[in-house]
């Protein structure tokens, strides 16, 4: 599956990662040459196989329902880029 | 030409957990701003998500009460996609593996027919924050108090065609979901949203129309609007020539109108895959056996029961089962008082009538239903009549006594049914009224039914509305005949 | 004290041979006059040290000292400490003071240990170098020119050099294994789930597992003691006993059957490499054990299904970093879009983005299916590579890695780096434990001999390894860089 510029450039965006066209050629050269290493996996069959997401079987186990955290915003607020009055600040959103 | 509408609703509803689903922060509506987004809810590096077992267990309610397969292993998965209020730059949901299958949904029509809407399945996933924008310095603000909320999104099938489908639709989920006890059902408050994907085609065709998902529609009244505009636009549009596009429109409820919320962004790629840091959810028979043996009469039953063994009309049965407040409510009504129809007369009639009037809810009732049942219990067995109950009711409602009984005490209305005092307020009655009784005597017998009711009125009158009229009206006649 | 391992300074600790104090100033100062050079911290946190060192040593008078009570470590810069700067090797973290502690940092802290300080480390943890830190590349105490591996590089040079007794490092397709054989130490990656992940920060969650890196098989026993066992807060570790890991050290190896898997002995395996394993198999022979000769017939794919399932994980696991709540925000962004791009553009280095965007590609429409879910059924066949040889052997032996420790600068092309975790990857495709240990040296670079045990064999591993080690003495070298800095 050959890699074109369009599919870093799309792969940049939804990454949200600026990328400059200098930098776009260079990752469609590493990227093409890593997804040709990875190619090799179409050679296998897998036909029947169950995909594998986890090493182990096993299974989640769940947590009772109750509040155990506390209210920690200053201190997690302290490495934070902009706050103001407990919000953290972005650029204005237009909905 | 002919239009049919096809709807289908996404509805996520917030479910009233204690703490959020994947940590031990608190869902409590209403904190200071970030107060309750805890190191997990920030997606601050290195921290996990653990599932909240009463997540789990408020989903698979849902799933047995629509009658839904509720899947053995569940999985979660990454939706990925950058946004201000969404903290880790994914939503951890269920694309692939759902835990709630297809399942369906009986909804009552106002010709008091039914329809079934099928489920296409229901799946957990967390809320988002809050994007907040009023004027930081031209920011704007983030309050994640709400991230990490579970929410179940509950998909039906496109098996609606108007929007008053819809809109049973939407209050039957509600029901149930209020019935359960799983969610508190507050619209306003965004415990339960709405997304209305809305198509339209030519009567008889086969194929669905393209259709537009619209967005922000936050109350029944908004569906039914929304839905409204929607069908207009996109039938004139077909008419005018055009065609609909396949996008996600906003609903405006000050303007009644939905817009395209189309964007020079290219279209998203949200790239599910299953989440590395939860593991599958398993589910065995026993568990699931068990939630059902706690499983509230859902409204459905309820409905059916009022029917057959209280002997309640279609559609008394139905309004009284629409919520499970007006239901409980009733229910109270009926057990204190013991005459289904009665309770269900007033709880419909001056009681809905009254807190109409002062725009309330059920719950907010300043009548018990405890009150109310004790002073249908006086009707029944005679103490008073209908028309010195709706004098209790009224100081039931402004809080001028206990119960129905001390009114009744302290204002005198306990109904006379001493023959001897009735026949005694009659003597009186027609001794002070020669002219009416003249009438009465010269007047066809087939007129003198109506010319009665003269006679009854000055006798409850001089009674202060506490003789019994049933009594009184037979006493007249007997007396008044005599004359003739 | 440096050339003592941490067995033996828990024991002198014991007898008052010296105080905690004394201990974590002789190595701050170590520190302090080697790692101008080594470049293996980030962050030394010497007045925290002293501290605690303090605090160990009260507890001892009191009669409350643990085993390790007052043993100085180092942290990988990847596990968050409160209050502490936690960078993760990238500019996008160089301004991130952790809020809360990882669960290991934790369980470290209850047990007394000190903490030094935050080791140097490829950014996120990806590479096999050490050179992509934002922090600059560290170098290898055994030769100076030479790589100390990756990506917990940092851990590695400081046991290697004597600056710290033992490391935490974590392995997400070799990270402990590759550098504790790169630089002479033995390295733990323990079984998928036995550690907690909770607090380290994530490169592939499905992937990565901590461990203890450290100067002998005994010094990882005890430190996997304190580590190991189930974390309420990760719902991928694992909820089963821990065993003692020290009690079974001297097990006898006699009847131990041991696999050779033929896929790690073939073409691009360094000749001295192999004779150096080849050498460590006749000392396990001499122990008692059994040889044969076994295959793992997908071992070549467990390359190419990494470099699908790693990256596309990290595509998702590195979104959080935007720019809004902690960590790198670029100047007067004009809208959040531009906020995003430009903050995360800024804040990550090149492998980093290299590894975003072959996971967004491989995870989007159209792709996923041909990559992800295809590498996801290869990642089960590797898996059963494994399940079926070990129901014939109880432990494979290899190489860790192809080569000895490469030239700084030496891999310019990123497949030819990420073709030197060939041994290493599968292991943690597979979710089992594997362990790393000095068997000899090739030009003055240490060679690693890699053990690898079925899933929760991790004290079997600590036995082979130990009973090697009391066999040997591989381990217990020092480089000449130890001794002109001591």
């Amino acid at each position: 599956m050959a890699l074109e510029e369009s599919h870093v450039r799309r792969a940049a965006h939804l990454a949200r990662l600026a990328v400059s066209d200098d930098q776009a050629t260079g990752f469609v050269d590493d990227l093409s040459r890593i997804l040709d290493m990875v190619d090799q996996l179409q050679s296998i069959d897998t036909e029947g196989v169950s995909p594998l997401s986890h090493p182990l079987d096993a299974t989640q186990r769940l947590r009772a329902d109750e509040v155990t955290e506390t209210n920690q915003r200053d201190m997690f607020q302290r490495c934070a880029p902009a706050v103001e009055n407990g919000l953290y600040l972005v650029p204005r959103v237009v909905e | 030409m002919q239009w049919e509408t096809v709807i289908g609703l996404e509805v996520h509803v917030q479910l009233a957990t204690r703490s959020k689903i994947f940590s031990g922060a608190s869902t409590a509506f209403g904190a200071e701003p970030n107060t309750q987004a805890c190191a997990v809810d920030l997606g601050l590096p290195g921290t996990l998500p653990v599932l909240n077992e009463q997540a789990v267990a408020m989903a698979v309610q849902f799933g047995l009460a629509v009658h839904a397969d509720i899947a053995e292993v569940s999985v979660f998965d990454r939706k990925n996609y950058f946004y201000a209020d969404l903290p880790k730059g994914y939503q951890t949901s269920q694309m692939y593996h759902p835990i709630v299958g297809p399942g369906d949904v009986d909804i009552t029509l106002d010709d008091d027919t039914t329809k079934r809407i099928r489920i296409h399945h229901a799946h957990l996933e967390e809320d988002a924050g809050k994007s907040l924008h009023e004027d930081f310095l031209g920011m704007t603000g983030i309050d994640l108090n709400r991230a990490g909320t579970p929410l179940l999104e509950i998909v039906s099938e496109p098996d609606m065609r108007s929007a008053k489908e819809a809109v049973a639709y939407l209050k039957a989920i509600h029901a149930i979901v209020t019935y359960l006890g799983i969610s508190d059902g507050n619209m306003a408050e965004g415990s339960m949203r709405c997304d209305v994907n809305v198509s339209v085609r030519p009567k008889g065709q086969e194929a669905f129309g393209t259709r537009a998902e619209i967005k922000n529609v936050n109350s029944f009244r908004f569906v039914e609007r929304a839905i409204a505009f929607e069908v207009e636009r996109q039938i004139e549009l077909i008419e005018d020539g055009g065609t609909v596009v396949q996008e996600t429109r906003l609903f405006d409820p000050e303007r009644d109108e939905t817009r395209s919320m189309r964007t020079k962004e290219e279209a998203n790629d949200y790239r599910y895959f299953p989440c590395p840091d939860l593991l599958p959810v398993v589910l065995d028979e026993a568990y699931l056996d068990h939630l059902r043996s706690q499983l509230p009469e859902l409204p459905a039953d309820k409905r059916e029961r009022f029917q057959s063994e209280l002997g309640l009309s279609a559609y008394d049965a139905a309004v009284l089962s629409a919520s499970r407040e007006m239901a409980e409510f009733f229910e109270e009504v009926h057990h204190v008082c013991g005459d289904a129809k009665q309770a269900a007369n007033w709880v419909q009639g001056e009681l809905s009538g009254a807190l109409n009037r002062e725009n309330l809810s059920i719950t907010n009732s300043p009548i018990s239903a405890r009150q109310l049942g004790g002073l249908l219990s006086r009707v029944i067995d005679g103490t008073i009549n209908g028309k010195a109950a709706k004098q209790v009711f009224q100081a039931l409602w402004n809080g001028q006594g206990e119960n129905a009984d001390a009114i009744i005490e302290a204002k005198g209305l306990k109904q006379v049914t001493d023959t001897g005092a009735i026949e005694a307020m009659i003597d009186q009655v027609i001794a002070e009224s020669p002219a009416q009784v003249a009438q009465y005597r010269d007047a066809e017998p087939e007129k003198r039914g109506k010319m009665i009711g003269y006679f009854v009125g000055q006798v409850m009158k001089a009674s202060r509305g506490t003789a019994n009229p049933q009594q009184v009206n037979g006493v007249l006649i007997a007396k008044l005949d005599a004359l003739l | 004290m440096h050339d003592k391992t941490l067995t033996q300074l828990a024991a002198a600790l014991k007898s008052g041979e010296f105080s905690s104090r004394e201990l974590t100033s002789h190595y701050l100062q170590k520190i302090e006059k080697a790692d101008g050079t080594l470049n293996s911290f980030i962050t030394v946190t010497g007045e925290q040290a002293l501290n605690q060192a303090e605090d160990a040593d009260k507890a001892r008078a009191a009669g409350n000292a643990g085993l390790l009570t007052g043993i100085p470590l180092a942290l990988k810069d990847i596990f968050c400490t409160r209050d502490v700067k936690t960078s993760c090797g990238s500019k996008m973290l160089d301004n991130f003071i952790a809020p809360y502690n990882a669960t290991v940092v934790e369980k470290l802290n209850a047990a007394g240990t000190i903490s030094l300080g935050k080791t140097n480390m490829d950014e996120f943890a990806m590479g096999s170098s050490n050179e992509n830190s934002h922090y600059g590349a560290v170098k290898n105490p055994w030769d100076l020119t030479a790589v100390p591996g990756g990506s917990s590089g940092g851990s590695a040079a400081a046991v290697a050099a004597g600056l710290v007794p033992a490391a935490m490092g974590t392995d997400t397709g070799g990270s402990i294994r590759q550098p504790a054989a790169f630089c002479g130490i033995t390295g733990l990656k323990p079984t998928y789930g036995r550690v907690s992940r909770y607090g380290i920060i994530a490169y592939a969650s499905s992937l990565d597992q901590a461990g203890p890196m450290a100067r002998s098989a005994e010094d990882c026993a005890h430190l996997m003691n304190v580590i190991a066992g189930h974390d309420v807060r990760d719902s991928t570790s694992v909820a089963r006993g821990v065993p003692d890991y020290t009690e079974t050290l001297n097990a006898p190896l006699s009847g131990l059957k041991i696999g050779l898997p033929k896929e790690y002995f073939g073409d691009g395996l360094d000749p001295d490499v192999e004779q150096a394993v080849r050498d460590a198999v006749k000392v396990y022979e001499s122990l008692g054990a059994t040889v044969r000769e076994v295959s793992l017939p997908h071992t070549h794919y467990a390359i190419p299904a990494y470099y699908v399932i790693a990256p596309a994980e990290a595509s998702s696991n590195l979104s959080r970093y935007d720019g809004v709540r902690f960590g790198h925000r670029c100047k007067e962004p004009v809208d959040l879009i531009d906020l995003y791009k430009r903050s995360r553009a800024e804040g990550f280095g090149e492998e980093v983005k290299r590894r975003i965007l072959i996971g967004t590609h491989t995870l989007s429409e159209g792709f996923f299916d041909a990559y992800y879910t295809k590498a996801q059924k290869v990642r089960r066949l590797i898996r059963q590579d494994f399940l079926d040889v070990f129901e014939d052997v109880d432990v494979l032996m290899g190489p860790a890695s192809p080569t000895p420790a490469f030239d700084l600068g030496a891999k310019k092309d990123p497949v030819s780096m990420y073709l030197q975790d060939i041994y290493t990857i599968a292991v943690n495709l597979a979710g089992i434990p594997g362990i790393s240990v000095p068997a000899g040296f090739a030009g003055g670079r240490p060679i690693g001999l890699q053990i690898l045990g079925t899933h929760f064999a991790e004290a079997q591993l600590l036995n082979v390894a130990h009973q090697y080690q009391q066999a040997t003495d591989w381990h217990l070298q020092l480089p000449a860089f130890a001794e002109e800095n001591a």
